[in-house]
């Protein structure tokens, strides 16, 4: 228990908060980092599951692809990519976080797709809608829940990767618990996983409510319509 | 040409080397054990503790709320957190890391689970009962094995992501494969990482076919005579259902 009061004054000492190496710096670092892959990712992902979930193709790939990034270990990556051509640095975990950030986008963005109300497609149809109106005005707001909760799951899952980036060097909060753990100081450990978690939850949070938000979306659709 | 290319490909630091898996065999070995241990070890504990605590939230719906939203909460934290966590308590031991294991597969089976028994079909349980059928009896005999194609997929993902996840460990000194990735890094011994990382994923390739063959197994009316509707149910519901209800994280 002395650790978690050690934690706890660790978190609270305000020097611990500045400098080049202080929290702030490290928390800066985590955001960045998670908000450069999951940008990228969704900037690669989101329209190829899109595209495919509005022609109905590639369904194979786009569900398998989930299956395939959790079999494969985060932390074999990052070292992989570290001693390979990319070496130790920004760049390699930034890439690596990508890499893991896309699987749950299209896989869920893919099924968000295919799963709009054949129904509904189809009255669009009839309305005289062309596949670009269709995949605006029907799919995609009908997709958007499913979308969504595919960006909180890779986000969280980016924030959580970014902690194992300091394993190869990189910044972030996990700089904390690995350089903690190297060095045996234990409040320093406890601390930055506390910090770590709580950001973990927080992104969560934040994007369940955005969830939320996207989801009660399309049940203001028809009632506006029925005017 | 493999016995020219091998000659020297430890001093040439080569991704792909023979002599590392030759002379290091003993090394490999002993990790995998460890790995194969801990995941196993992570997934029947995490079985253990998710059947008892699903026959409670069926009794009791309030609980469901509860135990699902305190899992979620604790699958969200970071493995490397979840680790660093646990220090104070159980220091660092491999008990440090099937804690942790033990946590996210529990939130994985726990949803599967209930899942799984939920999505019985009332008429079935209406008929058990009227049959004369008691709780003990009707769980067993037609809700279990009703619901076994959705438990087995969610001890499938868990197995799976807890292969993934046990390198992690290695930040502790208990990661299996892990730790040889994690020894290769620090000297850049390319052969080490590559051997370890390919032998993580076909550990993780052979559990999942290993359960399939066993679900397969299991249920033999899903496939007894040619494909019946009710055959095709594993396939397109599976992923679905499963991948939303649990984030793809690997080895976070």
């Amino acid at each position: 228990m002395s650790t978690l009061t050690g934690a706890f004054d660790w978190l609270t000492t305000g020097s611990n908060w500045r400098g080049s190496e202080g929290i702030g710096t490290r928390l800066t670092e985590h955001l960045l980092l998670t908000g450069a892959s999951v940008g990228i990712a969704c900037a690669v992902a989101l329209p190829v599951a899109v595209g495919l979930g509005h022609l109905g193709r590639g369904g194979t790939l786009a569900i398998n692809i989930s299956n395939v990034g959790r079999a494969v270990p985060t932390f074999a990556v990052l070292v992989l990519l570290a001693i390979g051509p990319l070496g130790i640095g920004d760049t390699t975990t930034v890439v690596a976080l990508t890499l893991f950030a896309i699987a749950p986008l299209v896989t869920n963005s893919y099924v968000g797709m295919r799963e709009v109300d054949p129904g509904a497609k189809e009255a669009a149809r009839g309305m005289g809608m062309s596949g670009g109106q269709l995949l605006r005005r029907v799919e995609l707001p009908l997709a958007a829940p499913l979308i969504v909760l595919g960006l909180r799951l890779a986000a969280v899952q980016v924030v959580a990767t970014a902690t194992i980036a300091a394993l190869i060097g990189g910044g972030g909060l996990g700089r904390f618990v690995v350089d903690g753990l190297a060095n045996n100081r234990h409040d320093e450990v406890v601390g930055g996983a506390i910090l770590v978690a709580a950001l973990a939850l927080i992104v969560d949070g934040i994007l369940f409510a955005v969830a939320r938000l996207v989801a009660s979306g399309p049940r203001k659709v028809p009632a506006a319509r029925t005017r | 040409m493999a016995i020219v290319a091998s000659g020297n490909c430890l001093e040439r630091n080569a991704w792909i080397c023979g002599d590392y898996v030759r002379t290091r065999s003993d090394e490999l070995w002993t990790a995998s054990r460890e790995h194969i241990l801990l995941t196993v070890s992570a997934v029947v504990i995490g079985l253990v503790i998710a059947v008892p605590l699903v026959l409670l939230a069926r009794r009791f719906r309030v609980a469901v709320a509860w135990i699902g939203g305190l899992t979620s909460v604790l699958y969200t934290i970071p493995s490397l957190a979840f680790f660093a966590l646990l220090l104070p308590v159980t220091g660092l031991s491999t008990t440090t890391v099937r804690i942790g294991l033990v946590v996210y597969t529990l939130v994985i089976l726990f949803r599967g689970l209930l899942a799984g028994l939920d999505a019985v079909p009332a008429a079935a349980r209406e008929a058990a009962r009227g049959m004369g059928y008691g709780p003990a009896r009707l769980l067993l005999t037609v809700e279990l094995p009703l619901a076994l194609p959705s438990i087995m997929a969610a001890v499938r993902v868990a197995t799976v992501s807890t292969v993934a996840m046990v390198t992690v460990g290695a930040t502790i000194g208990h990661g299996g494969l892990g730790n040889l990735i994690y020894d290769g890094l620090s000297s850049s011994f390319k052969a080490e990482v590559l051997t370890a990382s390919v032998l993580c994923v076909a550990l993780a390739v052979v559990a999942d076919l290993l359960l399939a063959g066993l679900e397969w197994l299991l249920t033999p009316w899903r496939h007894g005579r040619r494909g019946r509707r009710t055959a095709r149910d594993g396939a397109p519901p599976g992923p679905v259902s499963v991948v939303p209800a649990q984030p793809g994280r690997s080895a976070a």
